[in-house]
């Protein structure tokens, strides 16, 4: 009996070395060498996976930044240019410097701004309502509320306002570009963050006439070409009745948001104005105002989201739920 | 062996033909008209009048731009006030043309009389020019442009013309009402169609629930042998083409084939009575018969309808109680679109106007899908629409078309069925259009 135990053990272990031996050849024999910078790189990277680059993950976006040897035409949205500049030594080339980004939503088209004409009680899937019908404000361009865009929000940087029914984007927006093209409508765009967070922007997308944009909408942009003429810098393209600031000529002066009869041009994180005009302001949105003059280790999420909710301006609340039909079954 | 029926599926709604019976009345023409461009399926119209032109009843105020496109004729006349984005039944504003209504006089040529012309004076090409020139669409609601119908690809053979006068659809009753006091203006149009076609045999499918609509035709067609009338059994969605040429012939059409593959055309009758018009009386395409009908209506009746009337005139001809009315909709209660705004205008499409009471216009509350595969079963197509809205749903695009989700014909049989009122179709229209888009895509690269 103890022989056939020992036998046991012998087989096994010799085939165990037998084993042993031939991986060792054949690892040997076809062993894939891989940049061992990849796997430093890919350790850097924030491991999102979010598509933000351009690449299918974070790995795919190490691969191919250090195949090229350059930096040119790289850049990770999630690290920004912090984790660009520490990669920089890794690779021994410059970091290329990008300005920060954030989706901006160019829609103001609140339930209070954009007043449902009627109810609508079918799916609210953006892509699916945008193909039935111009949305119950009635505007053919504007924000359908279905908030596709935070459902593809991977990091927490949306939500929906039920108070607006639109989505507001938060300070930790990291550009990725998911919710731009999650949106039917292409209302989000990506735009630089701008110095201190200040931003001016035309929330309006509506290409219609002024009668008619007005008519569905009391803060669209109705085409008067009042800030194109406004503007010193030649920064607004004007296109189809409606206004474009391009953001990397603006220079922030804030002429157009004064003269915009419709206050479709925001600013937003400026100090505000001296109080020589005190005209009632149509809402305006309360995107993440909040974080503007702090600096960014100090936003935390929660506080982020205390003060936007601060700046809420109290909104009457008209049926949120709003519904209509598609197909209609007289079930009965 | 019982009625005729097509073989997968089919549900029977109550039919709820509130308006049955009552003759078609005209109906005033209002101060303004506003005619939308985008009437029928394909590509929207193109304008040619001016603001300021003066326009006559029938005269041609926009022409068709491409192939599957239809012309549009002025439907009354006077001044064009503006030519704008005005909304449409869907919301959207689309191109329209606004025209201030100053009397009624016709354009030169058209035959405004009721006397029935038998004679077929023309050949079958002038009468498929004809029906262009009229600017002539199926009148069913799909809107497909007829004469695209009537240029027959060399190879093909078109053996049976049908005409589809089953009106399977809950409340509606116009065609019903057309048969019953056009009949013989009918009987010339099919002639006029088998000419066109050069079919040999002309089958008219009727359902069952209009027993009196059977016989007229019965006894006018009786002298024709080519023509022949069949009673059908009352079965939803029979209408649907691929339905019909099951029912009646017991042939069934590949996924995204024509029914030309089985030499078959199928008509609306509605669409006969159009063509009929066109060619004896030179009159094109800018009225349709048009119920108006729903419970809060209180007359609920036919109405002959120049197109570009607001529904929201006809809803008042109609005594509509409106603070009782939950919802319109455009066409008829399982196929059709509710409408956001009752100030669009009735176009080629518009087969019926119907409200709806406030108490069933609104949805159920969606509960778990428990298995109970009844969507399945009245599917007409044969699809299983709870596992295709729920890939639709995920965004399986690819999964979508190999499951054929294209081949549905939208008739909310299965939303009608499902115990917990899921939003099937719904999903599934998400999926059609995602794979349309797809689709589409593939071409271009």
């Amino acid at each position: 009996m103890d022989g056939s135990v020992l036998n046991a053990i012998l087989v096994m272990s010799s085939i165990g070395v037998g084993a042993a031996i031939i991986l060792f050849f054949v690892a040997q024999k076809f062993k894939v060498i891989e940049d061992p910078k990849i796997d430093l790189v890919d350790e850097a990277l924030p491991g999102a996976n979010c598509g933000g680059c351009g690449y299918a993950g974070c790995r795919a976006f190490a691969e191919g930044m250090v195949k090229a040897e350059t930096m040119d035409g790289f850049f990770c949205p999630v690290g920004g240019n912090d984790l660009m500049k520490s990669l920089a030594p890794l690779l021994g080339v410059e970091a290329v410097e990008k300005k920060p980004q954030i989706a901006v939503l160019r829609c103001n088209g609140s339930i209070k701004n954009s007043i449902p004409k009627f109810d609508y009680d079918g799916d609210s899937t953006c892509s699916f309502t945008t193909n039935l019908s111009a949305g119950v404000g009635g505007c053919q361009y504007g924000c359908l509320g279905g908030g596709e865009c935070v459902d593809a929000c991977d990091f927490d940087a949306m939500y929906m306002d039920p108070e607006t029914n639109l989505p507001v984007v938060k300070i930790n927006c990291v550009a990725c570009n998911a919710c731009v093209e999650a949106c039917p409508r292409d209302i989000l765009e990506l735009r630089d963050r701008g110095p201190k967070e200040k931003r001016i922007f035309v929330s309006c997308i509506n290409e219609e006439k002024g009668p008619l944009a007005k008519a569905n909408c009391t803060v669209a942009c109705i085409g008067c070409k009042a800030c194109v003429k406004a503007c010193k810098f030649d920064a607004i393209d004007f296109d189809n009745f409606l206004a474009y600031i391009k953001y990397d000529v603006c220079t922030l002066c804030r002429k157009c948001v004064e003269v915009c009869p419709t206050d479709a041009i925001h600013e937003l994180n400026f100090k505000p104005r001296k109080p020589k005009a005190d005209k009632p302001k149509v809402a305006k949105p309360k995107v993440e105002k909040s974080a503007a003059d702090k600096p960014k280790e100090e936003k935390e999420e929660s506080k982020t989201e205390e003060k936007v909710a601060d700046n809420k301006e109290k909104s009457e609340k008209t049926a949120s739920d709003v519904k209509v039909e598609s197909t209609n079954n007289d079930k009965n | 062996m019982g009625l005729l029926t097509f073989n997968i599926g089919g549900i029977h709604p109550p039919e709820n033909k509130l308006s049955a019976g009552m003759a078609i009345k005209n109906i005033e023409i209002p101060k303004q008209v506003v005619i939308p461009m985008n009437q029928n399926l394909g590509a929207p119209s193109q304008p040619i009048v001016k603001r300021g032109d003066m326009v006559k009843v029938g005269q041609l105020i926009a022409e068709a731009k491409g192939f599957i496109a239809a012309k549009i004729h002025s439907p009354v006349s006077g001044k064009v006030f503006k030519i704008e984005p005005r909304i449409d039944s869907t919301g959207f504003r689309k191109e329209s043309i606004i025209i201030n209504v100053e009397g009624d006089e016709w354009a030169e040529g058209i035959d405004s009389s009721d006397t029935l012309i038998k004679d077929i004076t023309l050949d079958a090409f002038q009468i498929t020019e004809k029906i262009k020139e009229c600017g002539i669409v199926g009148l069913g609601g799909a809107t497909f442009p007829s004469h695209v119908k009537y240029i027959v690809p060399e190879g093909k053979n078109p053996e049976y013309l049908i005409i589809n006068a089953v009106e399977c659809e809950p409340y509606l009753t116009s065609d019903h009402q057309l048969m019953m006091e056009k009949g013989e203006e009918i009987i010339v149009g099919i002639r006029i169609m088998m000419k066109a076609l050069g079919a040999k045999k002309t089958i008219i499918g009727i359902e069952n629930n209009k027993t009196d609509a059977i016989a007229h035709l019965s006894k006018l067609a009786e002298q024709d042998s080519n023509i022949e009338v069949k009673a059908l059994k009352v079965q939803y969605p029979q209408g649907g083409e691929k339905q019909l040429i099951d029912a009646l012939l017991g042939r069934q059409i590949q996924s995204g084939k024509l029914p030309l593959t089985v030499g078959c055309v199928v008509n609306n009758v509605g669409t006969t009575f159009a063509i009929y018009e066109a060619i004896q009386k030179n009159k094109p395409l800018f009225e349709r018969i048009v119920t108006v009908t729903g419970y809060p209506v209180q007359n609920p009746s036919n109405y002959r309808v120049r197109i570009g009337i607001p529904i929201a005139n006809l809803l008042q001809e109609a005594n509509c109680d409106m603070d009782a009315t939950g919802k319109v909709i455009n066409g008829g209660p399982m196929m059709g679109k509710s409408i956001p705004s009752i100030d669009a205008s009735v176009t080629k499409g518009t087969s019926g106007v119907l409200a709806i009471r406030n108490e069933e216009s609104k949805r159920h509350e969606v509960k778990n899908c428990i298995r109970c595969g009844k969507c399945t079963t009245v599917c007409p197509m044969g699809l299983e629409p709870h596992l295709l809205s729920i890939i639709a749903r995920m965004g399986e695009n690819e999964k979508c078309e190999q499951e054929l989700i294209m081949d549905c014909i939208e008739c909310g049989s299965c939303v009608y069925t499902c115990p917990s009122s899921r939003p099937l179709l719904d999903n599934i229209r998400l999926g059609k259009s995602n794979v349309s888009f797809m689709i589409r895509q593939r071409s271009v690269k």
